[in-house]
């Protein structure tokens, strides 16, 4: 029977009326009162020393205010980057400079050269145009190898090479790895791409910066995941204002997948203008823009080899992987291929030697850093891979295979550093062959096969490591930052509730599936709790929304400030009633006293916290408003099995998605209908990454594939209905709910879904093909079966 | 600069746009009918689609001058007349056909464009319409399902919840 409210309830989201009615207040929507507009001259070039920049003709051109360029900042800070990764030999990463504007060179297509504030952005544009500016161009680096040959035309003339780091985790097992490896049954070699991608939220890029001269007050409204993030990089790494004298406001966002985490030139530059030309100062980035400026996602290269004894036990897995930074390291980049990485190479299995090394390379190309799922899809992609490629070479089933090699005793310390606390993966397998009809396959493929299609089915599982993350660890990991959540939670005397909470929802519900948490546990009605997210002048210091954290970080802190004000209203109800204390009774939201049919109404006790006449003041003070900080004692472990089923057109090699299914364990759950909702968005991007989605360079650093017209986003008949499931249920041990988060896993697990089930039409038809790289077009699946 | 008049959500409203100046920005900038949302520069989106003269447009791809003397309905006029969902806005409330809500108003404005055409389409011809207009964050699953129960049809078979 479905819960009408409360936490495992499919709320109806509040936010839709507002969206649904063009109600909603995304940055764009918001003009200040004699507002300017910037336009970015970026460079057409990848790689380059700029020799001039005349802006003496665009600078008389109607309505500019003012252009700058790189010597503008030369007293600013460059864009900070928020972990530092420390290499195989103990030394830090190279850290090149990422300046505001470029200064001297430019590093990649689409870097920012001049900024023109004009009255309109049309004249912003215009004289955009009459910028001369000469660019003596220079030999770009695309490909990762090549860039780390010797003598490689360099990204950065400061540092020794391209090689930002050569990583290896876990070091001290590299050779005991080396040595499981050269004395298996069996090694399984696979050679393959994670394909560079486009986040590509719906909604592009806006920064609106402002500046109050009276008081000296700075406030950016910005397309951002976590304005708290932006404040604290803005403010104490670029531009130095204090925090209190910066507030930096992200009200609805259309869509984030990680690209919106991280802090951007164009913030810092609206931020700066604002200031310097005493007016607030807009930019809206094109699409176009959004390809060449938003932080790009994957792009690895990768070699793994898992070892199995005679058995089919896996002993061993060894990967290496180069892994593209682009021009300048984005904020979180070293993090993604490493700790992101690295320490999901176990899997779901009980491989006892795992050896990771991962070199990351500069390149002429945007930027690269987290994208849904950010390293875990990697780590998952080539192991599942791996896997699949191992049980046909050996002649044995995928999912018999996988399942001799599951882990099924937790906590589970694997040999890559982490602990699952939970899981049951033979469960989510069981749901899998049930949801997905396994058993029915046969028939369906001979169906396929009656119409000239070949047909194919892959199985696969993922594990990932959510709700990141414990700051002690993550401190020692390389993060400049503490990874908590911070909730303060308002009573008002009428008995509302305003949550004040550091995450941010863009697209995930938070409004609706937090409000269910609170008024769960105080026994109320889901309207009377209001959640406040996006302001920094609104919310308590938060480190915002990303790597499937909010419910288990932000939802926690929120938990634990709602325990504090159920506390105190208790101390408060037994005053009221002469009770203990220890009697007081909170249920449906009225407090009574054990045993008794005393009670008093939840609105008579904030009332009496607020108009305190009859109330302790000797022992706590009045008023109901309580704040707590949430630092997670681990990661939590989502974990999955998904079953896709293609059919090939032999004719054409196009591939098509017959079925997908999805079996996940999330621990407890908030709000069904919403959890559903982030697994249906996650497959479609991870299909779309493995069918569709290509970010394609030329040898120049030209970026091929920077329009809708050229990548290829999932429409929707590009996708089947999903088949979801989310019944298998083992709860997170350390957080108060028992929550691991649902945002990335849909994303993570399905890429090796798909492309184990093309191998496998393909196989079934008798063809030689092993592993096609990503995206599987039809050119490519032709050229593989015809090759 | 020219003046432009159009009929929108029913009423008259005018304002001055360039020869350049799209109906999307006419309707964004200049009549502050943000609803409209503008998430591409080569009309592949659909995040912008409006009905002008009952026909859906991608508002990027038509000048405001064009539409001088035309009615126009946005997604700010699609509410039933007491300011309730209509029907096509309910079903996606309903089926979580939405999340961040940025693609959402040029779905509401095809979806109601196809069932207009199509009073009871096929899931294949949901997403076959639907090849304008992209959504990041549903999948489509819950759009398709949405605009389905919205043209009446049982949906009760198509996935839970």
């Amino acid at each position: 029977m479905p819960k009408d409210g409360g936490i495992g309830a499919s709320s109806k989201r509040r936010e839709d009326v507002r969206f649904l009615t063009g109600a909603g207040n995304y940055t764009d929507d918001i003009n200040i009162h004699g507002q300017a507009y910037v336009h970015f001259l970026r460079s057409d070039m990848a790689h380059g020393t700029i020799a001039s920049i005349d802006t003496t003709a665009a600078t008389a051109m109607p309505g500019v205010v003012r252009i700058f360029t790189g010597s503008d900042f030369e007293g600013v800070g460059g864009m900070p980057c928020g972990w530092q990764v420390t290499d195989r030999f103990g030394q830090p990463m190279q850290e090149p400079g990422h300046p505001i504007l470029a200064q001297g060179k430019v590093r990649h297509v689409g870097e920012p050269i001049a900024a023109v504030v004009a009255d309109s952005l049309e004249q912003a544009r215009d004289a955009a145009e009459a910028i001369e500016v000469s660019i003596d161009g220079l030999p770009a680096v695309v490909d990762m190898k090549a860039a780390l040959a010797d003598g490689a035309t360099k990204v950065h003339d400061d540092l020794n090479d391209n090689l930002c780091y050569d990583w290896g985790f876990v070091e001290e097992n590299k050779d005991a790895v080396a040595k499981a490896i050269d004395e298996a049954a069996h090694v399984t070699t696979l050679e393959l791409v994670n394909n560079r991608l486009v986040a590509n939220p719906m909604e592009p890029r806006v920064a609106v910066g402002d500046y109050a001269r009276g008081t000296d007050e700075s406030t950016l409204y910005t397309t951002s995941q976590n304005p708290h993030v932006i404040r604290l990089l803005m403010g104490a790494f670029v531009l130095g204002i204090p925090e209190h004298k910066l507030r930096v406001v992200a009200p609805d966002v259309g869509g984030g997948f990680g690209t919106k985490i991280f802090h951007y030139q164009e913030e810092a530059f609206c931020t700066f203008a604002a200031k310097a030309c005493n007016r607030p100062v807009k930019w809206t980035s094109t699409r176009s823009e959004a390809f060449i400026s938003d932080a790009h996602g994957r792009d690895h290269v990768t070699k793994i080899e898992l070892a199995l004894d005679a058995e089919n036990n896996f002993t061993a897995i060894r990967t290496e992987t180069h892994a593209n930074m682009g021009a300048y390291l984005s904020t979180f980049a070293p993090s993604v291929p490493t700790w992101l990485h690295g320490t999901l190479m176990a899997g779901n299995y009980k491989t006892p030697l795992v050896y990771v090394n991962v070199k990351a390379v500069f390149t002429n190309t945007v930027p690269v850093d987290a994208y849904r799922g950010a390293g875990r899809p990697e780590a998952t992609f080539q192991l599942e891979r791996v896997v699949d490629k191992a049980a046909r070479e050996l002649g044995v089933d995928p999912i018999a295979l996988r399942r001799q090699n599951f882990i099924t005793e937790f906590p589970y310390a694997t040999p890559v550093a982490v602990e699952y606390d939970t899981g049951d993966y033979h469960g989510t397998m069981d749901k899998l062959e049930e949801i997905a009809d396994l058993s029915g396959f046969a028939a369906r493929q001979a169906a396929s096969e009656a119409r000239g299609k070949l047909r194919g089915l892959g199985v696969n599982c993922y594990i990932e490591a959510c709700g990141i993350a414990p700051s002690n660890l993550v401190g020692q990991l390389g993060a400049r930052a503490g990874l908590y959540e911070s909730a303060t939670v308002r009573v008002n005397a009428t008995g509302g509730l305003v949550v004040m909470t550091g995450s941010h929802s863009h697209g995930q519900g938070h409004e609706t599936s937090f409000a269910q948490v609170v008024a769960e546990m105080i026994g109320i009605d889901e309207s009377m709790v209001e959640i406040v997210h996006g302001d920094t002048a609104n919310t308590p210091m938060g480190m915002g929304t990303y790597g499937s954290r909010s419910i288990a970080v932000g939802g926690s802190a929120m938990v634990r400030a709602t325990e504090k004000i159920i506390a105190k209203a208790k101390k408060i109800a037994a005053h009221l009633l002469e009770a203990a204390e220890g009697d007081i009774e909170l249920k449906d939201g009225a407090f009574s006293v054990a045993g008794t049919d005393k009670s008093v109404a939840w609105g008579d006790v904030t009332l009496a916290a607020y108009v305190p006449h009859n109330y302790p003041l000797e022992d706590i003070e009045p008023g109901l408003e309580e704040t707590a900080f949430y630092d997670p004692a681990n990661f939590t472990y989502p974990s999955g099995a998904y079953a896709c089923e293609v059919e090939v057109d032999p004719d054409t090699g196009k591939v098509s998605i017959e079925r997908f299914a999805a079996a996940d364990d999330f621990g407890n759950i908030i709000n069904p209908m919403i959890v559903t909702g982030q697994v249906h968005g996650g497959l479609a991007q991870g299909i779309g990454q493995a069918l569709l989605e290509n970010c394609a360079y030329d040898e120049e650093g030209q970026l091929l594939s920077a329009s809708y017209m050229d990548y290829a986003m999932p429409r929707a008949d590009d996708l089947p209905m999903f088949e979801v499931d989310h019944s298998s249920q083992t709860p997170c041990t350390h957080n108060p709910l028992g929550v691991k988060g649902c945002g990335e896993a849909g994303a993570i697990g399905s890429p090796p879904a798909v492309v184990n089930a093309v191998v496998d039409a393909l196989q079934s038809a008798g063809k030689d093909v092993t592993h096609i790289d990503m995206p599987l077009s039809p050119d490519r699946v032709w050229e593989a079966m015809n090759g | 600069m020219t003046q432009v008049t159009i009929t929108v959500n029913g009423s008259a409203a005018s304002g001055d746009a360039e020869g350049r100046t799209l109906l999307s920005s006419f309707l964004r900038d200049t009549l502050k009918l943000t609803g409209t949302h503008v998430g591409c520069d080569t009309s592949q989106c659909g995040a912008c689609v409006v009905h002008v003269d009952g026909v859906a447009v991608k508002s990027c791809t038509m000048l405001a001058v064009e539409a001088d003397g035309a009615e126009v309905t946005t997604i700010e006029g699609m509410a039933n007349a007491d300011g309730s969902l209509n029907t096509i806005q309910q079903a996606f409330q309903d089926h979580h056909g939405l999340q961040c809500g940025f693609c959402t108003p040029g779905m509401v404005m095809s979806a109601a464009s196809l069932l207009k055409e199509n009073p009871h389409p096929t899931e294949a011809e949901v997403r076959e319409y639907l090849e304008g207009n992209i959504c990041r964050c549903t999948g489509y699953h819950n759009i398709v399902k949405a605009i389905l129960a919205a043209s009446g049809q049982d949906v009760g078979a198509i996935a839970a919840e």
